[in-house]
């Protein structure tokens, strides 16, 4: 075992929690965020709805059953940063052969390992989320000055976080785009605004035709590839920044049925007529229970969100189909009129739990209704 | 799914799990109770029947009405006709209470009155339990099960494992213990064995089923309600392989090595299988899941494909379903306490047709039951085996259960959690830093059989570097827990090689290491440790079990010690005091004790004192945090209890004002409490109740003779001895028969009542060499009247003693009290007896200055039946006692309460009680033991000075005959009414024996005898048919004959000749296997076979408060 050097996580509130250096040696900064789920980190790290941010994981010991890059849910790492309270360095796995700490330092990520991830948590849980930094030991007063430098999380747009090129999903991993009109199967257009792989799986497991296309896809673009459905991807920061994306779904709406996820629930959503707005600290986790209106079911979700819907202003033909039970806050919408409808949370899971992947076959029945009518 | 029975009930019976017995604890006491008060809140009137007084569930107030009644039946038929109970809860009372309600349906009985079942239906309940039933359904919805065949020859054989694959159990019908089977690898092994198995089955048959031995082994609990909402609330993952009961497991929750992909696809194939059971409530699935191939190898290829979402780069690994409880289960306790999430409440009022949508959660106050629990710490269970007091015990772990109970752990690393969980053991010595003396030769040895150290046979391996990869493939352990282990050898060499530095502290309190550890490895003392790491500010913080992570503020007052920044516990203002638990269920100290500090507690609230709860025993009452105002998870020695009282006076980190110093409670939780009473008082902490002085005077022999010897009260005659010859020299001075016992053991262990020189030279000469220069105590044994007394003593300037009760022992002294047969109200003692007794309690009570509660055996010697016999001490304990909750119930003397109120100042005359015997009750109540020996191979059944019961049942009538009848009938002894049976009776018992055998000759019992018993029977003018011994050579010979299902009861005592120790032995182990009653004591066969030929047949069924009123 080598021994790390001493890290430290500085809060914007000037908290500081000491620990030890995990993955690469520099520092960074971003939104702190708090995640509970006890499996999944190397899903939650490479999914894009984290970017900007530095992540604490409530569960304290990570890294147990090690990386498998086969797995990783987007082209990257996407976190800026680590927080844990213990990193395992001898991980065992039928699958996982590599230290989470080589993975980071190999992106470039830092982390901090050893600190008292809960204390953090119940911090952001009292004031809400706040930016911070991973930094040298000896480096804790130069952070709290810079802190207060930093741009706000909501000022930044992550738009680039989206893929700048279309492409399509086979074979279990993105693929150029080719003339793939010969394959059977609707063809789905998913606007990545941040996605993770697992919705191409699951789409393309259903035997559909897969494109993404970047964010910046206006609706002849879409519209151009003749698709039978769009789904509107998750993404990172604050959707009122994606008014490009709200206008395209205000024109998709009544064209082709669409499904949206995440980022994609909440441009929906405004695209209906509501407004959004930031959490506390979000919903982060593989745990929140979701009442199902219609069926008065509860279903256990994965979230990853830190804004919401306001239903306040919602046009009259979209009703609330899914609440949120902890905060009552809207967790999915549905036209009465048109065949749209979306989720906040994430029926691909990845990590989280697999209860809710019949939300994509709700979607490719609409797709199939749509065609056969 | 069609929502079923959503409609409230009115009324509901509740069953209750019946004794302790291994397999069956305390667990359904906590979820009895929460089920009781979950139905209180929701409208419905609850009835209980249960026949263990010792629980919290059947104390007043819990239902509406309370039967402590045997569980048949024929009983609870009765109580149906008399109650008329629209529904019924099967679900919460363990086995027998599932099982019972499946008896009562089959009989005819819910359906005759109209009794609808709540919760999981017995249809579903039948798929989930019966083999075939269950791999059909799993079929159905395609989980995997192991796959078997069944074939009848080599060919069939060879087809079933082209089917199936290497590697494979054979197991031959109809074997017993399944021999001629085994476990194969290659496919020269598999017809080697086959052709065996073949051989050795009496049909040719041989089952041919997949081999999981050496999979992961991983628990899921989960929940469903009527709107088809299913949840987990936690998953568990064994460090034992497969191939041990999860009972005998070490436990982690969550689980530490699966994968996101591996942790969901084991939680949908449980949501699965409870949605197609129809399950109501909670529900246990234990599934397999394939381990490292550098590990075990399994097969290559998937037994399933991964269809539907999350479907990973390559195959799923695979897995199987093992099996599924389709209850509240010991598994659920320990998830609800590992969680914070109250499973039993919450299937309760599934039960009652509530949504879990509906139900709040009480942890945060503000969310619902319908979530899943987060946990942001590690957490760690170990069994409690009893082969501390069973060394002939078969110490070797497979499918039966061993455990007698269970202690978990909570910390935010695996290490520091396992380390609290091995320390919760109460072992004594055996932290992780012990090792076996056998290890030093073969350190994989015993690593790789599974026994109840084999976790320190791992540890040796490690610390004799052998390769960890190694370790893993001979063990099966998955090399993640092993490399921990190495975390802890690292940090053993770091300590044992470096100066202490606070950063060196800091890392080995970190990873769990005691004081006392750290002072072993560094060369100091606890004390020493204790002081520096406290100079240096290393103290451990207080974190909360919250359900939820931190994502939510919670109200649950529920916390575990940690070495981290933020301390959660800050002190309370106001008055309150520590109640320390009782730790492990084991035999000597079981779910009475937790019965004690849980109505301390309630004693204190009711008090207007806060009432700060520790224990480590996740099965218990206790440890439900509604039950305490504080609950602290933590082990209960020294260092653990010094450090929740520092945080309760004032933060040990100082984020809290100086609150006074808060005192401790210590005589509830049994000998794991009263023990802190010396050092605690060297610390300095307060105590409420009796002094450490008070202790050390009742416990140490000597001080404690010459008190007796002040007041004048007698004591059976006794010395200690150094040798042989003194011991031979003494005991002519004091007569045969003596009792010996080494000094330096507690509780009966290894304590003998030796007839004469030649075994009494033995008994010497082994215990010396057992523990060189130790005394050994030789007392006058006393075959006489056994008598226990409990008393509550006033507080400083109250010398009130109140005697709740005076219980008569059925069987003479010599037996251990705990596996005495008690009744109550004394039946056989005389006025003057009785005043002397009380005339003794009130001169102890008073002159050891006891506050609170103490229990005194008395033996009573009679010259003649018309006279007054002597009365002899022959032990006290200031504490409360095994007894404490059956007196309370039968006497009606909140005893607890009394005795707490008492500590607080408040004199018994304040309380509305006076000196001197409580008036008796017009009832009749008899405590009898229970017994798990049929689970517990090789070991001896015969009652001695040991204690051996591990649980205890009551029997409550209005005349004795019909009460002790009602208690052999709980305890699975009674007698039956007509049949055969065996007696093989040992000489000296041979005289008392018959006005016994005449009784069951009169009575017409078909008698079968060995040889020296069935020429006294003939003597005696009755029909015996003679049993071979074994050692004789007969066939079939009397093991034969029990075993053959042919002998309804067993009356053997054991022999004082060595010689013919071993048949004895056989005999009752046969019958213990065949669990058929076994008598080795002629006082309770006599007094059983009177029960039953004297009316007692003929017992009434009555709530409790019935009897106690004198309504029956």
């Amino acid at each position: 075992m080598t021994e790390h050097a001493e890290a430290a996580v500085v809060l914007a509130d000037g908290a500081v929690f000491r620990g030890i250096a995990l993955g690469a040696a520099a520092d960074t900064w971003g939104e702190v965020v708090f995640n509970t789920s006890m499996t999944g980190y190397q899903e939650m790290l490479t999914d894009p709805s984290y970017a900007g941010q530095i992540l604490v994981l409530t569960y304290p010991l990570i890294g147990n059953y090690g990386i498998d890059p086969p797995i990783d849910e987007s082209r990257q790492i996407q976190v800026r940063g680590l927080i844990v309270r213990s990193e395992c360095d001898s991980p065992s796995h039928p699958r996982g052969g590599m230290r989470l700490h080589d993975y980071l330092a190999s992106a470039g990520i830092p982390g901090v390992a050893g600190v008292d991830t809960r204390a953090i948590t119940r911090r952001i849980r009292h004031e809400g989320v706040m930016m911070g930094m991973i930094v040298p030991a000896d480096q804790v007063d130069a952070a709290r000055h810079r802190l207060a430098d930093l741009p706000a999380y909501d000022s930044q747009d992550f738009i680039d976080v989206g893929v700048e090129q279309p492409y399509s999903w086979s074979d279990g991993r993105p693929q150029a785009l080719t003339n793939g009109a010969a394959e059977a199967g609707p063809h789905i257009v998913v606007l990545d605004e941040g996605l993770k792989y697992n919705i191409l799986r699951n789409l393309r497991s259903r035997g559909c035709r897969v494109t993404a296309m970047p964010p910046s896809s206006g609706v002849e673009d879409i519209l151009a590839l003749n698709p039978q459905g769009v789904l509107l991807s998750p993404g990172p920061g604050d959707p009122q920044l994606r008014k490009f994306q709200v206008k395209t779904a205000t024109s998709l709406i009544g064209k082709l049925p669409i499904m949206g996820i995440c980022m994609g629930h909440q441009v929906l959503g405004r695209a209906f007529g509501a407004d959004t707005f930031k959490l506390k600290f979000g919903h982060r986790g593989g745990n929140h229970p979701v009442l199902e209106v219609p069926t008065g079911r509860v279903a256990i979700t994965a979230q990853n969100h830190g804004y919401a819907v306001d239903p306040d202003g919602l046009a009259p033909d979209v009703e609330v189909t899914h609440i949120n039970l902890h905060d009552q806050t809207v967790e999915g919408l549905a036209s009465r009129s048109e065949p749209v409808f979306s989720i906040q949370y994430h029926a691909e899971a990845s990590p989280g739990p697999l209860d809710n992947g019949h939300l994509f076959d709700r979607f490719l029945d609409l797709v199939a209704e749509v065609q056969g009518a | 799914m069609d929502a079923v029975n959503v409609k409230t009930p009115e009324s509901v019976l509740i069953i209750g799990s019946g004794p302790i017995v291994i397999g069956q604890a305390a667990e359904f006491d906590y979820a009895g109770t929460q089920a009781c008060k979950a139905m209180a809140e929701e409208g419905v009137r609850s009835i209980l029947v249960n026949s263990n007084p010792a629980t919290i569930m059947t104390d007043e107030g819990v239902a509406d009405a309370v039967y402590i009644e045997p569980l048949t039946v024929p009983v609870l038929r009765r109580i149906i006709e008399k109650e008329r109970p629209e529904s019924l809860l099967p679900t919460l009372g363990g086995q027998v209470g599932l099982n019972l309600a499946v008896e009562l349906q089959d009989a005819g009985v819910l359906d005759e009155f109209n009794v609808r079942v709540l919760g999981t239906q017995l249809d579903g309940i039948r798929r989930a339990e019966d083999r075939q039933l269950f791999r059909e359904a799993m079929r159905e919805i395609g989980e995997p099960t192991p796959p078997s065949a069944i074939a009848n020859s080599m060919e069939e054989a060879r087809e079933a494992i082209a089917e199936i694959g290497l590697p494979v159990a054979i197991r031959p019908a109809y074997t017993l213990g399944g021999t001629g089977g085994g476990f194969v690898r290659t496919m020269e092994e598999f017809e080697r064995v086959v052709q065996t198995g073949l051989d050795a089955s009496p049909i040719s048959q041989v089952l041919v089923e997949r081999s999981l031995l050496g999979w992961k082994e991983v628990e899921y609990e989960v929940m469903r309600d009527a709107a088809d909402t299913c949840i987990t609330i936690c998953n568990m993952e064994n460090l034992d392989p497969m191939g041990v009961h999860t009972g005998d497991s070490i436990v982690v929750a969550p689980s530490q090595t699966l994968s996101d992909k591996d942790y969901h696809m084991l939680r949908s194939a449980s949501l699965n299988i409870i949605r197609s059971l129809g399950i109501e409530g909670g529900c246990n699935v234990q599934l397999a899941l394939a381990p490292r191939q550098d590990v075990v190898a399994w097969p290559a290829e998937s037994v399933r494909d991964g269809g539907g979402v999350g479907v990973p780069h390559d195959e799923p690994l695979p897995y199987y379903v093992i099996e599924v409880n389709p209850r509240v289960s010991r598994s659920s306790a320990l998830a609800s306490k590992a969680t914070g999430y109250p499973i039993a409440r919450v299937a309760a009022k599934i039960a009652a047709g509530k949504r879990l949508d509906e139900i709040p959660n009480q942890v945060t106050g503000r969310t619902q039951a319908a979530f899943e629990p987060a946990l942001d710490y590690c957490v760690v269970k170990i069994p409690r085996w009893p082969f501390d007091k069973f060394e002939a015990g078969d110490r070797v772990l497979g499918t039966q259960m061993k455990a007698t109970g269970e202690v978990m752990a909570i910390d935010r690393t695996f290490e520091a959690a396992l380390q609290k969980a091995i320390r919760s053991l109460e072992f004594g010595g055996r932290t992780v830093l012990w090792e076996d003396a056998e290890v030093e030769h073969e350190p994989m040895l015993g690593a790789e059989t599974p026994t109840d150290i084999r976790l320190w046979h791992l540890l040796a391996a490690v610390r004799a570097d052998i390769p960890l990869d190694e370790i893993a493939q001979r063990s099966g352990v998955d090399p993640w827990f092993l490399e921990r282990l190495q975390t802890l050898v690292h940090m053993e060499r770091r300590l044992l090689a470096e100066p202490l530095s606070p950063d060196l502290m800091r890392q080995a309190k970190r990873m769990g290491f005691a004081d006392e550890q750290i002072a072993n490895l560094a060369g100091s003392v606890d004390e020493r440790i204790r002081e520096q790491r406290l100079s240096w500010g290393i103290a451990p913080v207080y974190k909360m079990v919250d359900t939820c992570a931190a994502e939510f503020d919670a109200v649950t007052p529920y916390f575990y010690s940690t070495y981290e920044d933020e301390n959660e516990a800050v002190p309370e203002q106001g008055n309150r005091a520590l109640v320390v638990g009782s730790g492990p269920i084991r035999i000597g100290q079981g779910i009475e004790f937790d019965y004690a500090s849980v109505k301390a507690a309630q004693a204190l609230r009711a008090a207007g004192w806060g009432a700060v709860m520790a224990n480590s025993n996740p099965e218990t009452v206790s440890t439900d945090f509604d039950t305490s105002d504080r609950l602290y998870f933590e082990p209960l020695d020294e260092e653990a209890v010094r450090d929740i009282l520092q945080n309760e006076d004032s933060g040990l980190n100082g984020n809290g004002g100086p609150q006074g110093e808060v005192a401790s409670i210590l005589q509830f939780g049994g000998q794991t409490a009263i023990n802190l009473a010396g050092p605690l008082t060297t610390a300095a902490r307060p105590i409420l109740g009796s002094s450490a002085e008070v202790i050390d005077l009742a416990e140490d022999r000597r001080r404690f003779e010459r008190f007796l010897a002040d007041l004048g009260i007698p004591q059976p005659p006794g010395t200690a001895v150094n040798s042989v010859d003194e011991a031979v020299l003494a005991a002519d001075a004091i007569g045969y028969p003596v009792l010996v016992r080494p000094s330096y053991v507690l509780g009966g262990r290894a304590m003998e009542i030796v007839q004469g020189v030649g075994d009494l030279a033995r008994y010497v000469t082994q215990a010396q060499a057992a523990a060189p220069g130790k005394p050994i105590l030789i007392d006058k044994y006393l075959a006489g009247i056994e008598v226990e007394v409990d008393a509550i003593c006033g507080g400083p300037g109250d010398d009130a003693v109140l005697i709740p009760g005076v219980m008569e022992h059925i069987e003479r002294a010599g037996v251990h009290s705990g596996d005495s047969m008690a009744v109550y109200p004394a039946p056989n003692l005389r006025a003057g007896e009785v005043a002397t007794l009380i005339e003794y309690t009130r001169q102890i009570g008073n002159g050891l200055g006891v506050t609170g509660l103490m229990n005194i055996q008395y033996v009573i010697m009679r010259e003649a039946d018309d006279v007054d016999g002597d009365v002899f001490v022959l032990e006290v304990n200031p504490r409360a006692s095994r007894t404490v909750p059956f007196l309370s119930k039968v006497t009606g003397v909140p005893m607890v309460e009394v005795a707490v109120r008492a500590m607080l100042g408040e004199s018994l005359s304040e309380q509305g009680f006076s000196s001197g015997l409580w008036p008796p009750t017009p009832l009749v109540a008899v405590k009898a033991p229970v017994f798990s020996m049929s689970k517990l191979s090789g070991v001896d059944t015969h009652l001695g000075p040991e204690m051996k019961s591990t649980g205890e049942v009551m029997g409550v009538d209005i005349d004795y005959d019909k009460a002790l009848n009602k208690a052999l009938i709980a305890a699975g002894m009674a007698v039956p009414p007509r049949g055969r049976a065996l007696l093989s009776i040992a000489d000296q018992d041979k005289p008392g024996a018959m006005a016994l055998i005449r009784e069951l000759g009169e009575a017409g019992y078909e008698l079968h005898a060995t040889v020296g018993t069935a020429s006294l029977i003939r003597g005696l003018g009755y029909e015996a048919h003679e049993a071979p011994k074994r050692e004789v050579g007969g066939d079939p010979d009397v093991i034969d004959l029990i075993r053959s299902g042919q002998i309804d009861m067993v009356i053997n005592t054991p022999e004082q000749i060595s010689s013919n120790i071993r048949d004895g032995f056989h005999i009752r182990r046969a019958a213990a296997e065949q669990r058929i009653p076994c008598f080795t004591s002629i006082d309770t066969a006599h007094h059983a076979v009177g029960a039953m030929l004297e009316g007692g047949a003929d017992y009434n069924i009555a709530p409790l408060p019935d009897y106690t009123a004198g309504r029956v």
